[in-house]
């Protein structure tokens, strides 16, 4: 399992990387197992919209369940990731890099202090089962 | 009747959702309801309970008996015997849901015919495998446009010619939906006015424009200008139709329509007693994800060949849970086949000839009844196969008159249009030879003389 070391983690299975001010939301390696063969995306934000923490910003529907993306911290986005939706497989072979689903600007970075690191988040994911 | 929980794990249920006792269930029932004392007879032989339910049937005056002009949202068309020789077969009768593909590819594939039916009829893009009736399926029209506007569009705009009793469901499912604005335009006209009257009222807050093609009243409109004005809005625009009327009549899907709904009724199901009866539901390809029911795709085994099974299921309520945008996952599955066995027997070729008798004779009817003294149809558009009659005397009076001579008159628009007191909407199907109009005409002519 990928867990790559300079991403923040949700243990809802989003990641986060920060850049300055700046942050980008995925679904991480684990998220993309367990769905199996991802279906369908939908980004239920657009650009300009105020996210707070814990609203909803994505739906991912795989052949089996469909699941929600959660943005953990509060920001103002940016840009979203038009092209995902008509290549929802990129979920499962590139999610920590074509599959990024919207670029916001952090309004309280505080908020990254509740979120794991890679080694806690590859502890957390050995203690779950399947 | 079989239980299978034991005492311990009732008990450790109930302690999980926080209940003493298998009593306390049911606080919401009164005490003196919980154990109603049921005022039954004794039981009576098989024998017995057909000869009294074979009187009670007989009691009853249906289409058969009585020369039928009501129609008003359920029709009385011919059902061919092939119909229900084919509905009857016991695959086909008893099959439960379809779940387990392996299991049920004849019901699958049948549900999948009637979808592709369906899309083409109505000049849509998919169809789903039905609704209860015409009526849910234009709530479940409401229900996914608000939630494809993600709730920031509150308002939806009914014609006052769609269905009253459609109308008034539409509204039973959505008027609990946060800050939801259902206006119906144009029930204080006299005559309802036509679709481009909705345009002033649709704006940026506008998610649904609801229509009916042919409309309540009989009337068949453009809708093109109307769905222009929609998209304009950004807002989508929904179409009630009738599938026999689609056999002669621009698709609604050909004019703009985002969604097309209706009864199957007409489609080889009988009138019976107001159901059961046949949703249907059709939409663009870029809504799939969106609607409600169940959709029965194709695709291939394990070892190549074409099967069928339930598809898109994430849509679902129970795959979905609360995020679901309908609670609906069933369908009308035997009455789908009917629909789908009707259309397959009358073919193309056949259902342009039902509708064009139905069309040909309404007029004809139009025409004589329009001679009646103290009767006059009100014709302000061109009509499918109903007209309204403006009648000299109230319409329950002439419904009884009718009835003693053995006639089911038409709907008396008075009960949903006050500034429609006294008149009369008059249906006519292939099912009314000349001679039943002939004789409709003679008896009403009776009735301007009293």
């Amino acid at each position: 399992m990928n867990v790559p070391a300079n991403l923040k983690y949700t243990n809802s299975d989003e990641w986060l990387f920060i850049d300055g001010k700046v942050a980008t939301l995925g679904v991480t390696d684990y998220a993309q197992d367990q769905l199996s063969d991802v279906v369908f995306v939908e980004v239920t934000v657009e650009k300009g919209d105020s996210i707070k923490k814990n609203d909803h910003v994505a739906t991912i529907e795989s052949v089996k369940a469909a699941a929600d993306v959660n943005v953990p911290v509060s920001g103002k986005v940016l840009e979203v990731n038009e092209s995902l939706p008509n290549t929802p497989e990129l979920v499962n072979s590139d999610p920590f890099g074509k599959a990024w689903m919207i670029k916001f600007e952090l309004t309280d970075p505080s908020e990254l202090d509740n979120l794991m690191d890679a080694k806690a988040y590859t502890d957390y994911c050995s203690t779950r089962g399947h | 009747m079989f239980i299978p929980h034991t005492p311990s794990e009732t008990e450790e249920m109930l302690k999980s959702i926080g209940v003493k006792s298998l009593e306390d269930l049911f606080t919401d029932v009164p005490k003196k309801y919980r154990f109603p004392k049921l005022d039954l007879p004794a039981g009576i032989t098989e024998m017995e309970a057909a000869g009294e339910l074979n009187d009670y049937s007989s009691s009853n005056e249906s289409a058969k008996d009585l020369l039928c002009f009501l129609g008003a949202g359920a029709y009385h068309h011919y059902i061919p015997a092939g119909v229900d020789n084919l509905l009857r077969r016991g695959e086909f009768y008893t099959a439960y849901t379809p779940y387990q593909p392996e299991i049920a590819q004849g019901t699958l594939q049948a549900i999948f015919e009637f979808q592709t039916l369906i899309a083409n009829l109505t000049g849509m893009d998919v169809s789903n495998a039905s609704h209860y009736d015409g009526a849910t399926a234009t709530a479940e029209a409401g229900v996914m446009a608000y939630h494809h506007f993600r709730g920031k569009r509150p308002g939806i705009i009914l014609s006052s010619a769609v269905h009253p009793q459609y109308r008034e469901v539409l509204c039973s499912y959505l008027c609990g939906y946060e800050n939801i604005n259902i206006q119906t335009i144009g029930e204080d006209f006299n005559v309802p006015g036509n679709p481009d009257d909705l345009a002033a009222h649709i704006n940026k807050e506008t998610a649904l424009v609801v229509v009916q093609y042919p409309d309540f009243f009989g009337r068949i409109f453009d809708l093109t200008s109307l769905a222009e004005k929609v998209h304009e809005e950004g807002a989508l625009l929904a179409v009630v139709t009738n599938p026999i009327a689609l056999g002669l009549i621009k698709p609604p899907g050909a004019m703009g329509a985002d969604i097309v709904v209706g009864e199957g009724q007409p489609l080889g199901i009988p009138l019976s007693y107001g159901g059961p009866y046949l949703g249907f539901f059709a939409t663009k390809k870029e809504f799939v994800r969106k609607i409600a029911g169940r959709l029965v795709g194709e695709t291939t085994d394990a070892s190549g060949k074409r099967g069928y099974v339930l598809t898109l299921t994430a849509r679902e309520q129970h795959i979905r849970r609360d995020k679901a945008t309908s609670n609906i996952c069933t369908n009308q599955g035997l009455l789908a086949l009917a629909a789908t066995i009707y259309l397959s027997l009358v073919g193309k070729s056949g259902l342009k000839q039902a509708a064009n008798l139905c069309y040909q004779k309404a007029h004809y009817a139009a025409e004589i009844l329009n001679f009646i003294p103290g009767f006059s149809v009100l014709s302000d558009a061109p009509f499918f196969h109903e007209f309204i009659l403006k009648c000299p005397v109230p319409v329950e009076e002439i419904n009884t008159h009718l009835l003693e001579h053995d006639i089911l008159g038409g709907y008396d628009l008075g009960k949903d249009c006050p500034a429609l007191t006294n008149h009369m909407l008059v249906c006519v199907t292939e099912m009314n030879s000349k001679d039943d109009i002939d004789y409709l005409a003679s008896v009403l002519q009776e009735v301007a003389h009293d």
